[in-house]
């Protein structure tokens, strides 16, 4: 069914389908509309989902540990301030093999307070053990959110399924909806492996853990993020087979014979692609990569991809304050770290706390990008652009 | 509703021996002795804490019931989460047993830290009993104060100084806070005590609604007093009228154990180390304050039930 919704419309919609067994959530702009509709879905008999609405982001994700820990199929919404005060129980959650659902739109982090869209609130969290996959528009981000019910279940960690803040959530769309019956039918029962409230088996949960077993434990974690990138694979390729929509770890645009390109993640990889046709018309020969899975990192894909260039503008909508330039950017580098073939590499900081990005500005982008290829210099390896006076 | 010695027996064993509480530590004992009246199949959640720490190191657990532990200060948020799922899965008639929730957590888990999800439990009425054992300061970071530590009380962080004897404020009354959140059930007990404690819990996970129990549960090491001790410390605090053994349910208060005589604080002080510096003092006045504090609350705990 074809219908126009906006990005936080479209999340509550899957989730819905979806009908989890728990959620458990707090409102925080720009991400509340997804937790008000679904309180509109359970009050309306729409869902038999018991609805936790807590009194803090901290317990909601608590709420949470323990629903998924009792065997229940849980979700929950949130954004930036509210996922840096669920920061303690991520890691937590993932520590647990807990696969929770997240749907999170991203908003920039205080101080200074600002409602607006940037990474910064993610990336923060993004060794906390959770799959990371941002998406580029409203359709996508509908198919995620139900696509990462499954992925987390099947790997045993949590996933965050992000959005951008008023871009995408906020933004009206249209979108292709799947049956409603459909999609519990795809996604199929939770499995289960320990159940809290099997009283007859009881487990212990939490448990602590000292010099002896921490770090074997945190291995075997590790091991779970090391080695999910193919169920991540499968499970996008089930999608597709299923329902016809197919996507890919890492978004190549025109990448077949680009000299330069542009790394993206979220909207900017819809607004990039715009930019790259419009420089293709003038004949220049610019690509996109968009960073679709960023945890785990897509190491090979990655690399595959940004190996085709000469030049490579790694957008970062966040900063890490290391001095060392945006995350992307960081990680980027490291991929490249023995590889024979390197492209030159800036990094553009943009976009924070909303500043808007247009498609006038990344055709800038490729311009300077187009340029360092002809001179082979990079003045200023890391920029903030779009910030007045820079 | 009485529980009976032979009844207790019976029971099994849900909270077992083999941990690595001190000798003489109230927390075990309250775990064993709640557990020990829950006459339906429960699942506990834990508070980070002593009781924590010493029951669940890896690869040993002390719990013969299902059991988790996620934070410090989430442990009401965590079991509402865990029987929201129950009923979820209830509903949906995947689980067809009579489970009953429990969460525990210690004075700082439950007094400041996790006071906001537990009161967060309480007012979604979720069906759960949550059980303070409460030894009235942080001990499992080594004997800091918390807002239950009473007043005059030597802790690491209000210690017994030249200029300062021990901690200026009186203990918060959280039991009062709770009741204001009118749960389904509501009370003080401690393990001296363990017919009323008993039967206070089998209310408590008989009720349809939250229900919190106060428990309160001396620490040897951090009160400074032998381990033998333990019981008769929470006799005497009966006793003297410094922990008054009470229950709230339906808008109606009951003292459930009245002291024949009220026999004066110092009783309860003097055979702890956390008090010795007050008897120091050439100015008696904080023992004093101490004796109008209990005075005060026990009088009005009295108005309350004759309501
Ligand atoms: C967020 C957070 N802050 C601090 C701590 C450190 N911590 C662990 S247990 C504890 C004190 C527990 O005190 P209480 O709840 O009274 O239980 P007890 O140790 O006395 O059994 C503290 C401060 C923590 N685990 N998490």
């Amino acid at each position: 069914m074809i219908v126009a919704r906006t990005g936080n419309e479209a999340m509550a919609e899957a989730m819905r389908q979806i009908n989890p067994d728990v959620v458990a959530a707090y409102p925080i702009t720009p991400a509340t509309e997804v937790v008000q509709l679904f309180a509109s879905f359970v009050a309306d008999g729409q869902v038999t989902t018991e609805f936790v609405p807590a009194e803090s982001e901290h317990s909601a994700l608590s709420a949470c540990v323990g629903a998924s820990a009792a065997g229940a199929r849980v979700m929950t919404s949130t954004s930036s301030q509210g996922l840096a005060l669920m920061h303690e129980i991520l890691f937590i959650a993932a520590g647990l093999r807990l696969p929770i659902v997240i749907c999170l739109v991203n908003r920039a982090l205080s101080s200074p307070i600002n409602i607006h869209c940037d990474h910064s609130d993610s990336l923060a969290s993004r060794d906390s053990g959770w799959l990371q996959i941002f998406t580029e528009n409203t359709q996508e981000a509908y198919d995620t959110t139900i696509m990462a019910v499954k992925m987390a279940e099947e790997i045993m960690l949590p996933a965050m399924v992000t959005t951008d803040g008023f871009i995408i959530s906020h933004g009206m769309e249209r979108i292709e909806l799947i049956d409603d019956e459909k999609v519990p039918k795809w996604l199929g029962e939770r499995k289960v492996v320990n159940n809290l409230l099997d009283v007859d088996n009881p487990i212990t949960l939490g448990m602590l853990d000292l010099q002896d077993y921490y770090f074997e434990h945190k291995r075997q974690e590790i091991e779970a993020m090391n080695n999910c990138l193919p169920i991540i694979e499968k499970v996008q390729k089930e999608f597709g087979d299923t329902f016809g929509r197919y996507y890919p770890i890492v978004d190549e645009y025109k990448m077949e014979d680009a000299e330069v390109a542009i790394l993206a993640m979220g909207s900017t990889g819809g607004t990039g692609k715009v930019a790259v046709d419009r420089m293709r018309e003038k004949g220049k020969k610019v690509g996109l990569i968009r960073c679709r899975i960023y945890r785990p990192f897509p190491k090979e894909a990655m690399l595959n991809a940004i190996m085709k260039v000469k030049v490579l503008g790694v957008m970062d909508r966040a900063d890490t304050l290391s001095t060392l330039g945006g995350h992307l950017y960081n990680d980027c580098r490291s991929i490249l770290y023995e590889s024979a073939k390197k492209p030159l590499m800036k990094n553009y900081i943009y976009g924070l706390g909303g500043r808007d990005i247009s498609i006038e500005e990344i055709e800038e982008v490729f311009e300077q990008l187009l340029k360092i290829k002809d001179t082979g210099r990079i003045d200023k390896d890391i920029v903030y652009y779009g910030v007045r006076g820079e | 509703m009485m529980a009976t010695l032979k009844e207790l027996v019976q029971q099994g064993e849900k909270f077992l021996g083999g941990h690595r509480a001190c000798a003489g530590c109230g927390a075990t004992i309250v775990a064993r002795q709640v557990l020990l009246a829950a006459q339906y199949p429960v699942v506990v959640g834990a508070a980070t804490g002593c009781l924590e720490v010493i029951s669940t190191i890896f690869p040993y657990s002390a719990w013969n019931v299902p059991y988790i532990h996620n934070a410090f200060e989430n442990v009401a948020a965590t079991m509402s989460g865990v029987e929201a799922a129950y009923k979820a899965l209830k509903k949906k008639g995947k689980i067809d047993k009579d489970l009953r929730f429990i969460a525990f957590g210690g004075d700082g888990g439950t007094y400041d830290i996790g006071l906001q999800s537990l009161s967060g439990m309480i007012e979604r009425r979720h069906k759960v009993l949550y059980v303070c054992y409460n030894n009235e300061a942080y001990m499992n970071t080594g004997i800091q104060r918390s807002s239950a530590t009473p007043y005059g009380a030597h802790t690491t962080t209000s210690p017994a100084g030249t200029v300062i004897p021990g901690k200026l404020q009186p203990r918060k009354n959280l039991t009062e806070i709770i009741i204001a959140h009118e749960p389904a059930y509501a009370a003080q007990a401690t393990i001296g005590y363990w017919n009323d404690l008993a039967t206070k819990v089998r209310k408590a996970l008989d009720v349809d609604g939250p229900s919190f129990i106060n428990v309160f549960s001396p620490c040897r090491l951090g009160w400074a007093y032998p381990p033998e001790k333990t019981v008769a410390i929470t006799r005497l605090a009966v006793e003297t009228c410094v922990w008054p053994l009470y229950e709230y349910e339906n808008g109606k208060y009951r003292i459930t154990v009245k002291p024949k005589e009220k026999k004066p604080v110092e009783e309860f002080l003097k055979i702890q180390g956390r008090f010795t510096h007050l008897f120091k003092l050439k100015d008696q006045t904080p023992i004093k304050e101490f004796q109008a504090e209990v005075d005060r609350i026990w009088e009005r705990l009295q108005k309350r039930t004759a309501e």
